[in-house]
């Protein structure tokens, strides 16, 4: 058990990076009821917006000061593509079934994924991100990648800012008004067009940032790289309660602990053996999802509220 | 219904088609038969995705083969033509492109694919069609003496499958005595992604390297997409092996191998000829030290390399020959050998029903090719079992030690 720190902040590491993602599912969700499967391909985009920047800048150009400027360049690539998706593929669907913007949402990531394993330069196979050079962190019998430290610090600052953007703006609570009743909130003058477009641009931006992080901390990027991370991230944000923000990330911190923990120490357990290790992780994910919405249907900081008619 | 109708309709009206063109040029052959036969060597390699290194490098060494049987008239009326498709390292596509290579009657041997996975999916088709296929870079040893030759119990799967690699069962436990004889470990910690491959390779290792002397420190499995290692890395550290093994391809193995590095792993990660690519070491900033097995001796080596190396270099292809290219041009040579050899029997013209007597050619060609000596066993197996293992030096991969492995 003496790796157990390690295997904490390797969990903890992957969650925060989950759970960075799953705010865009969850904030969606949370205000036009739609799972926007596309989330995992906006992250993805992120991820190639920040190498394009890298690939413009002069060779050499210290990656401490290249970062910022990559961030942007991936949020800019994201939101374009998060907002152009509201604007054209959902919008027109608003008061359809709610099956069709699902199944939208779904050909839409694979639409993504194509049109970058197309159109974007060498990308058929994983192109090399820049990664911060010099050894790892040795905190509290526990090793750190300098790459990681970006997400440890991101990810609290970006929930801070949210936070603080959705209790003390006007957008902010109309963004809460818009989530309890949008019909209502209509009424009262809110522009609720705008809040969506806002809240689809929030989550791609924060997919950004987790796609910044992910090429940092993996050294590479590829067009299939949402799929899979985008499917951890929504359950993520169904685990922590759908439409809850907050929840979103400790569901993502919970499903990155578990994924690390299951690897490491589920084939321990007497009669267990044969069920651990690193090809068990994604199996005992979803167990976890599972369990939760069997036993506490809304998620961890979910509200059980009555469906909406 | 109406439907149904238009939809077979115009299918026939497209097969006829097809048809008569095929017709129309069986008749012009007919005509001049003092003209040239076009015959065509089919190719399936993964030309796009993670593997694309690889791919493109079988892709052109193959097709540089062709163009020099071409440009030499290496066969006496008789011109090659490659016909290349993409497999995305997708068995169901590999299938796809077998069946679609099978159709045409022109193709009398299909060179591929890389992976051993996708291999299985396309031997059956071959098979049916009595079309040779004959791979540079498969090297699980069920494709050609079954499932049971770890007992022992060999037996030939398909008369019509080939390959210029040699198994894993020889490259894995060259790489088990190398790690022990070479490198001293003591104690190794192996990882597969359960994959064909990958699986074949790292057992083939264990068995060897434990057959030695050295332990085994612990096992693990991962799945090929993955890229997160963290979780396994911290058991392998603690398991305090002197190398770690890894079975399966260099997109997973590279971020594997940093990822183990930054936790504080000494210990080096070692790997079969899906780990040897230039793209390892791109992908991988702390690749330094980190071993890898290749079939054959490194091209460059080799007297008889440097040709196609010149060839090559002078065909200016946009991508590197990789880890397959000698055995790729091999492989192209084995079938243009094995024309010559059937044309030669029947008076100097294309026999009808070329294909099976090309199978049949093939398990008596021997040829020196870029990799050295060229034929085939009874099960359809390289007879040269020469394998090379590498390390990362700067940013490149530098020869350590060849051998022939025999069991």
């Amino acid at each position: 058990m003496h790796e157990l720190p390690q295997q904490l902040a390797n969990g903890l590491i992957l969650g925060a990076m989950y759970g960075l993602i799953a705010i865009g599912y969850t904030m969606v969700y949370g205000i036009v009821q739609l799972i926007n499967f596309a989330h995992g391909e906006i992250f993805m985009v992120g991820g190639f917006g920040a190498l394009t920047v890298h690939l413009a800048l002069p060779d050499g150009t210290a990656l401490l000061l290249a970062l910022p400027l990559m961030i942007l360049g991936g949020i800019a690539a994201a939101v374009a593509i998060a907002v152009a998706a509201e604007r054209f593929a959902y919008r027109p669907l608003r008061n359809a079934p709610r099956l069709a913007p699902l199944i939208t949402a779904i050909g839409l990531s694979i639409a993504l994924q194509q049109a970058v394993w197309k159109w974007y330069p060498d990308a058929k196979k994983a192109r090399v991100f820049p990664q911060f050079k010099g050894e790892s962190f040795h905190v509290l019998g526990a090793t750190v990648q300098r790459g990681e430290v970006f997400l440890l610090i991101a990810a609290p600052l970006c929930m801070l800012a949210l936070g603080l953007f959705v209790a003390r703006t006007r957008t902010g609570r109309g963004m809460q008004a818009t989530a309890q009743d949008p019909d209502t909130a209509k009424l009262m003058g809110i522009n609720t067009d705008r809040i969506i477009v806002i809240a689809f641009a929030i989550g791609a931006t924060f997919a950004a940032v987790a796609a910044v992080a992910h090429g940092l901390k993996y050294g590479q990027v590829d067009f299939r790289m949402g799929f899979i991370t985008g499917l951890k991230a929504f359950t993520a944000a169904v685990l922590g309660g759908i439409g809850n923000i907050y929840g979103a990330m400790l569901g993502g911190v919970v499903l990155g602990v578990a994924e690390a923990l299951a690897t490491g120490y589920i084939e321990e357990i007497p009669g267990m053996s044969q069920f651990g290790g690193g090809s068990w992780k994604d199996v005992w994910a979803f167990v976890l999802l599972i369990l939760v919405l069997l036993l506490r249907p809304q998620g961890l900081l979910g509200e059980r509220v009555a469906d909406r008619a | 219904m109406l439907l149904l109708t238009t939809a077979l309709t115009a299918g026939a009206l497209t097969l006829s088609a097809c048809g008569s063109r095929d017709d129309d040029k069986g008749g012009d052959n007919g005509d001049k038969g003092g003209r040239k036969t076009t015959v065509v060597i089919g190719l399936d390699a993964p030309l796009t995705g993670d593997l694309s290194a690889l791919g493109q490098g079988i892709k052109n060494s193959a097709h540089l083969a062709v163009t020099n049987a071409n440009k030499s008239n290496e066969v006496p009326g008789v011109t090659f033509e490659l016909s290349a498709l993409d497999d995305q390292a997708q068995p169901t596509s590999g299938q796809q492109n077998a069946t679609k290579l099978a159709g045409d009657k022109k193709v009398v041997g299909i060179v591929g694919p890389l992976n051993s996975s996708v291999a299985q999916s396309m031997q059956q088709v071959a098979q049916s069609n009595t079309v040779a296929l004959i791979s540079p870079a498969n090297t699980t040893p069920d494709l050609t003496q079954g499932k049971d030759w770890k007992q022992d119990r060999r037996k030939r799967q398909f008369s019509t499958y080939f390959r210029t690699a040699t198994t894993d069962e020889v490259q894995g436990a060259f790489g088990g005595k190398y790690a022990h004889d070479q490198i001293k470990a003591k104690t190794a910690y192996v990882i597969d992604d359960q994959k064909t491959y990958g699986v074949g390779l790292a057992a083939a290792f264990s068995t060897q390297f434990t057959a030695l002397g050295g332990k085994i420190a612990g096992t693990e499995h991962v799945n090929p997409e993955d890229r997160d290692f963290k979780a396994i890395v911290s058991k392998a550290k603690s398991s305090g092996a002197d190398l770690v093994f890894y079975g399966g391809e260099y997109p997973a193995a590279a971020p594997l191998s940093q990822q183990l590095k930054e936790s504080g792993v000494k210990a080096p990660l070692m790997g079969g000829d899906g780990m040897y690519s230039a793209d390892y070491i791109k992908l991988n900033k702390k690749s330094a030290g980190d071993y890898a097995t290749s079939v054959g001796k490194p091209v460059e080596q080799l007297d008889s390399a440097k040709k196609f190396i010149e060839d090559y270099k002078a065909a200016g292809y946009k991508d590197r020959y990789e880890a397959y290219g000698g055995s790729t041009y091999d492989a192209t040579w084995a079938i243009i050998q094995a024309v010559k050899a059937v044309v030669a029997d029947n008076g100097g013209k294309l026999p009808d029903g070329a294909r099976a007597k090309v199978v049949e050619a093939l398990n008596k060609v021997k040829f020196d090719g870029v990799t050295g000596t060229v034929s085939f066993d009874k099960y359809g197996d390289t007879t040269n079992t020469m394998i090379t293992a590498y390390q990362v030096e700067g940013d490149t991969w530098k020869a350590r030690h060849s051998a022939e492995f025999k069991r």
